[in-house]
């Protein structure tokens, strides 16, 4: 050393003072980040202590019901997977439900027309394959607009909401695609072990993106992003080419959602997911994610899925009319908002400000 | 360190800055400004705002191309197209608002767009959080920070951590020179202290500071030079050592 004449004084160490509160801290995050999984525990022992008082049955104990919420929670939570990603990155895509229409109506057309010289298993998977490169196509617009042009997600989303809505319309003849194939029937309905197929499929993919959120430089990157764009760039990270791939990402999830839409029905209609885009944005929010990015979990996206399927399920399964699901999962959404920002306010404030 | 220790003993500056200018459009922002850093040399730049001092900063950095002059980094000409390009050659800027990702712990940001990898199960590849912990703790610990949580996200500590965090990523990728922007704005009094003593250890380190402040304090604790802008000109050049607060207040807002 050259210059040593300046030892760093001794006498500035400063205990870290974000240390003080650590156990109740602890508590109180790890209440907040685990939400989902308490309202779907605190959920499923309401409605079992329901239906035996009202009708001496259980809810828990019926595996036709767990087959049932399971098979209920794949399309949303398919369609949530995507838009975690996108929300952890501080954006929003609306154009995931009409996106997964899209997907079910090419999957419908495909299967049908390669089924005619091809035999049935190979027909449905160059079905699936046709829908979720299809999908692709919306994000990829998605991601080349916000990215290049600047256009706000939730702006150009919701025009690609439009757009999609019109070609999956347009596509289907204005109509429902029936399918004939003995294949994907056996696909969209059958079990294996008492577990359905949908649920299988569903399973796999969901942990490869809890693979690919919580384990790959995309997963950081996008954690990065949602929570300081600027330095994300500072640090060299390829913003552009992120997003792009983020918005394929959504729509190439709503594309699988699509694909099993059409394997359930054995049939592609362009309304599949009209009513999926809001419950796959509750789930992600009551998975603990933020809209205004930096936070959120597959796992969480998981457990806010599987609460939305248990109270529309479970709300049937009591007898309660219908339209109280719209309520109790409103319900739902903002008692899980109110928890995160009580949970910023007592925690993870910063200490400088 | 050997490198920088040979690059001082041979009495090259680490950096050196030559008539660079920078106009936007038909306003000067920088003219003709020249400077050099040396090894274990804390060089401050003051002066008022709009005085060029961002603008000078940018132009080292890759941020903005010069309009004019040059740059030499120990000895040789460089242009640099991006901050990437500066910062593969050793040229670290820290900026006032930090450029940390909060949700991310202190390995996550050193590492932010280099994550190491590794395999799980032998063939699965996933982020190294342990090697990422462990140069964090390492990186701390050269600054004297001592801190234990490695996995909590930054977001959970002080100012001064943050602070040390960012200084934390420059060092840990061998900054030779490091441009630390308003470091001490944010902060409480004894963060402000612990933060100039980083200062202090940076350039036993025999790295070269180019330190921008509007804090004449923290200017004559850390600084070995200063250098005065005043409207995009060189005000006035002076040695720590030989001068005073008045002096360097007259030369800020010119009219002595």
């Amino acid at each position: 050393m050259t210059n040593t004449t300046a030892a760093p004084p001794e006498d500035t160490g400063i205990a870290p003072p974000a240390d003080h509160a650590d156990a109740a801290k602890t508590w109180i995050s790890r209440i907040a980040e685990g939400r989902a999984w308490l309202f779907l525990v605190v959920l499923v022992l309401v409605f079992e202590i329901w239906s035996h008082v009202s009708f001496g049955a259980t809810f828990v104990g019926s595996t036709y019901n767990w087959q049932s919420i399971a098979i209920f929670a794949t399309a949303p939570l398919l369609l949530a997977v995507g838009e975690t990603f996108v929300i952890i990155s501080s954006g929003i895509d609306l154009s995931v439900g009409f996106t997964m229409g899209l997907a079910a109506v090419i999957a419908a057309h495909v299967t049908n027309l390669t089924g005619q010289s091809l035999p049935a298993p190979l027909a449905v998977l160059l079905g699936v394959v046709a829908a979720v490169i299809v999908a692709g196509i919306p994000g990829l617009v998605n991601g080349l607009l916000i990215s290049r042009l600047r256009v706000p997600p939730f702006i150009g989303t919701l025009g690609m909401y439009g757009v999609a809505r019109g070609a999956a319309y347009l596509l289907a003849g204005g109509t429902t695609v029936p399918v004939s194939n003995d294949f994907i029937s056996t696909l969209g309905n059958g079990t294996i072990g008492g577990v359905p197929w949908l649920v299988i499929i569903t399973i796999v993919f969901v942990l490869l993106m809890h693979y690919l959120l919580s384990q790959t430089r995309f997963g950081q990157h996008n954690y990065a992003i949602g929570a300081n764009e600027q330095a994300a760039r500072r640090a060299g990270i390829n913003i552009r080419r992120h997003i792009v791939w983020l918005y394929v990402l959504s729509s190439m999830c709503a594309g699988l959602g699509g694909a099993l839409y059409t394997a359930r029905f054995t049939a592609g209609a362009a309304q599949a997911g009209e009513p999926l885009l809001l419950d796959c944005i509750a789930a992600v929010v009551i998975g603990g994610a933020s809209l205004f990015g930096g936070s959120g979990s597959i796992m969480g996206t998981v457990a806010g899925a599987l609460v939305i399927a248990v109270i529309q399920y479970g709300l049937v399964f009591v007898d309660v009319q219908p339209f109280w699901q719209f309520v109790a999962v409103g319900v739902v959404i903002i008692i899980s908002v109110l928890i995160d920002q009580l949970q910023r306010r007592f925690s993870g404030a910063r200490q400088d400000e | 360190m050997s490198d920088l220790q040979a690059i001082s003993a041979s009495g090259t500056p680490l950096l050196e800055v030559r008539d660079l200018s920078k106009s936007f459009g038909a306003v000067r922002a920088l003219n003709d400004f020249s400077m050099q850093v040396h090894a274990g040399e804390v060089v401050a730049v003051a002066g008022d705002n709009g005085a060029g001092k961002t603008t000078m900063i940018k132009a080292v950095s890759g941020v903005f191309q010069p309009t004019a002059g040059e740059i030499l980094l120990k000895g040789t000409p460089v242009r640099f197209g991006s901050p990437q390009e500066a910062r593969e050659k050793g040229i670290e800027t820290i900026y006032q608002d930090l450029a940390l990702a909060d949700n991310l712990t202190i390995g996550g940001n050193i590492f932010l767009g280099r994550e190491p990898m590794t395999r799980m199960f032998g063939f699965l590849p996933v982020l190294d959080r342990k090697a990422m912990a462990e140069a964090a703790r390492e990186t701390m610990k050269r600054l004297d920070f001592h801190v234990n949580r490695l996995d909590a996200p930054v977001s959970n500590f002080s100012g001064g951590q943050r602070q040390a965090v960012a200084i934390g990523r420059a060092v840990y990728w061998d900054a030779s020179i490091l441009i630390m922007d308003e470091p001490t704005a944010a902060l409480g009094v004894p963060e402000q202290r612990k933060v100039l003593a980083l200062i202090h250890q940076l350039k036993a380190q025999g790295r070269g500071i180019i330190f921008i402040s509007h804090n004449l304090q923290d200017i004559f604790a850390v600084s070995d030079r200063i250098m005065v802008l005043r409207r995009g000109i060189l005000a006035g050049e002076r040695k720590i050592a030989e001068t005073s607060h008045d002096e360097i207040v007259k030369l800020m807002v010119g009219g002595a």
